[in-house]
């Protein structure tokens, strides 16, 4: 006290007030530095942890909430149950990250599957015939949808709007409108349903299928992150026109995305004829719409250039785990549906909000 | 001299045609506007509409919704119709109260207008319905699951795997006429779900193909694995519903029923994955609503019900290998020469 008193009184006066104002290093301001902020700069730098922690919490509340909902076998079930929509979504994220949008993903793998179905059973081509022939098929439907975007410079969302309805006619033409049945596949080509086959570990039951959606998303994450291709891909959906000075050849790489897609589609197809257990031409008439909602809950901008492929993973099990829970709870069909709406204006809305600290 | 005689020539063609159209009835128009052209079912209906407007001289436009359900489209094919001056309409409506307006402008035209196979509501929007007796069908196959199961029906557990959110017609007169037929007393006829027997596990929705019809199965077994019935809206979704209990091993413990009477659900009859089914008549309904046009548009008359139903019944039967005493059924082999698709 004293001592303060001494050196204050050394000092000229104007010195006196210095104690009191800000020493700080020139800094950028800190808007208001509470917990919203912080937040907000955390999930801007890790887009992936908002459908992470949305997962998290509501496998929590649902296993509160639902009987039987924590159980092995149900959580294999809801891998399962979400595994095709999880590699349409793959696909679908892909060309989101382009800045575009496929609306013929589904049709793109019933079409393959009916091929495959058609010339494996109907025609008795053996299947590792078949299988490649639908998977070529697929690649040259994304080729077809690529060379749309990029050659005729179609919009992605009117260039897929027209394959879709292409080849949705081309399914019913092709199947005459009518199932294989799982009988006929059964006794004709049993590998067509590979990857329904289930392997029990514990309680769960871990199909092919569920495995084949993972590793189709950690190749996708590699190829995305650890390859120029994958950082060329994020540029041309990031500014095309940057990208394209910087000497990117943007309608190539493009195009490598929609074959790629159209290619994971078809696989797709195969696994859904061993999860279907059949290969009707009438299933998965929204797959491309249930896709799309799960990119966008998986925190994947659809404005491009932003979001990890892994999010639309986390997406697809978002939705999956929330149909299951409603359901165990005893909810209506109904407000399943009105759920998934809300789920994805929330998933928007927060991606607007984390997209502003850059503004 | 040559020009001279290719006008003779057509002159004599013209006037010999023209003389053939007049004695013939009038060549009138009619539309056929089906729900969607994926399931074969409407793909028989417009087979059976083709033939019978062949032989009846008339010339039939078809339109189909793209999914069950798709209003707009069929809105737009109503009007489409109705400027094209033709003198009747068959509809299969995707939704039996939203298209009221659209076909009330259709009779204000003075067009026929001829529900197949779904009622709208109420069944007098349009002149006539010709059907299948979809509560029938329902009661057909809950009458046999009763009687298959005999005193064990006492301890039956449900699961009803019904088509979608919206409750239309077809849904609930099939669910419910299965719970009538089975013994389950129903309360709200226009109703699905509003049941509290305790037989009933729960109800999930299809879209009516295989995979929503596993997809909702799986769910229904979560809630009770002893599951031991299953009824369906139509036979993908019971096709669906066999993969989810056989990848749990309990194809054994339950028994599926369903309706439609397609040609892979017979087939799946003959298997052993179905127990019974329901078969309709999809060629018959067009064929005799093509009839019924014909004969409106020569002299005015109307369509007449079945006696004691408001509508025309187009008939159902029930398909089964294990046939109970009591209930009428064909054989899966009989019913592979009339099945659909």
């Amino acid at each position: 006290m004293t001592e303060t008193d001494e050196t204050r009184a050394k000092r000229q006066d104007f010195e006196n007030s210095l104690d009191e104002s800000d020493r700080s290093v020139a800094s950028f301001e800190r808007s208001h530095g509470g917990f919203m902020d912080r937040a907000q700069h955390f999930l801007h730098g890790n887009p992936t942890m908002v459908p992470v922690i949305v997962l998290v919490l509501s496998l929590i509340v649902f296993g509160f909430i639902a009987n039987n909902f924590f159980s092995a076998f149900n959580l294999s079930l809801i891998m399962q149950q979400v595994s095709i929509i999880g590699m349409l979504a793959a696909a679908q994220s892909l060309v989101i990250i382009t800045a575009g949008i496929d609306l013929s993903v589904a049709a793109i793998m019933v079409l393959s599957s009916v091929v495959a179905g058609k010339l494996a059973v109907s025609m008795g081509v053996p299947s590792v015939i078949a299988l490649p022939v639908s998977f070529l098929l697929g690649a040259a439907c994304g080729w077809l949808n690529g060379v749309l975007v990029t050659l005729v410079k179609l919009p992605p969302f009117i260039t897929t709007l027209g394959t879709w309805n292409v080849f949705y006619a081309l399914i019913l033409w092709l199947s005459g409108a009518q199932s294989i049945r799982g009988a006929d596949i059964d006794a004709s080509a049993p590998f067509l349903k590979f990857f329904g086959i289930s392997i029990p570990i514990g309680g769960a039951q871990i199909t092919l299928g569920s495995l084949l959606m993972i590793l189709i998303f950690i190749v996708l994450w590699v190829m995305l992150n650890k390859t120029a291709w994958g950082r060329h891909v994020y540029a041309v959906g990031d500014d095309k026109e940057a990208a394209e000075l910087a000497g990117i050849k943007t309608d190539k790489v493009l195009r490598s995305v929609y074959i790629l897609a159209g290619l994971i589609c078809a696989i797709a197809g195969w696994a859904s004829i061993g999860r279907v257990g059949s290969i009707s031409p009438q299933s998965f008439y929204e797959g491309n719409l249930q896709s799309i909602t799960a990119v966008v809950i998986g925190g994947i901008s659809l404005f491009g250039g932003r979001g990890s492929i892994l999010g639309a993973l986390f997406g697809a099990l978002i939705v999956g785990v929330f149909q299951s829970g409603l359901r165990l709870a005893g909810v209506d069909v109904l407000w399943q549906v009105f759920a998934t709406g809300w789920l994805i204006i929330l998933a928007v809305a927060i991606d607007q909000w984390i997209r502003k600290v850059s503004a | 001299m040559r020009s001279q005689l290719k006008i003779a020539l057509c002159a004599s063609v013209a006037v010999l045609s023209a003389g053939g159209v007049a004695q013939a009835q009038d060549m009138v128009g009619a539309c056929l506007i089906t729900k969607t052209d994926t399931n074969p079912f409407f793909a028989k209906m417009k087979e059976g509409a083709t033939e019978a407007a062949a032989e009846n001289n008339i010339e039939l436009s078809t339109y189909a919704g793209k999914i069950d359900g798709d209003v707009e489209t069929q809105v737009a094919a109503i009007e489409t119709c109705i400027a094209s001056g033709a003198s009747g309409i068959l509809i299969t409506p995707s939704d039996s109260r939203a298209l009221a307006p659209a076909i009330e402008q259709a009779r204000n035209n003075d067009l026929l207008v001829i529900a197949l196979d779904t009622p709208f509501e109420p069944a007098d929007t349009a002149d006539a319905t010709f059907a299948t007796d979809n509560f029938r069908a329902g009661e057909l196959i809950g009458q046999w699951a009763a009687a298959t199961m005999g005193d064990e029906a006492e301890n039956a557990k449900i699961a009803f795997l019904d088509l979608n959110p919206s409750q239309v017609s077809v849904d609930y007169l099939r669910n419910q006429g299965f719970m009538q037929g089975f013994g389950i007393e129903v309360n709200d006829e226009t109703r699905i779900g509003d049941e509290d027997d305790p037989r009933i596990v729960g109800h999930d929705v299809t879209d009516g193909n295989e995979d929503g019809g596993r997809q909702a199965m799986e769910n229904l077994l979560q809630q009770d694995p002893g599951i031991n019935l299953v009824y369906t809206i139509n036979e993908p979704a019971a096709a669906g519903a066999y993969e989810a209990l056989n990848a749990v091993g309990l194809t054994d413990q339950a028994t599926i029923v369903s309706i439609d009477g397609g040609c892979p659900g017979v087939q799946n009859v003959q298997d052993g994955v179905i127990g019974a089914t329901s078969m309709q008549f999809p060629l018959d309904m067009a064929s005799q609503g093509i009839e019924a046009i014909r004969a409106y548009a020569d002299d005015g008359s109307l369509p007449e019900n079945t006696e004691g139903l408001d509508f025309f019944d187009t008939g159902v039967t029930l398909v089964t290998d294990s046939p109970v005493q009591g209930i009428d059924s064909i054989t899966s082999e009989e019913a592979l020469e009339q099945c659909w698709g």
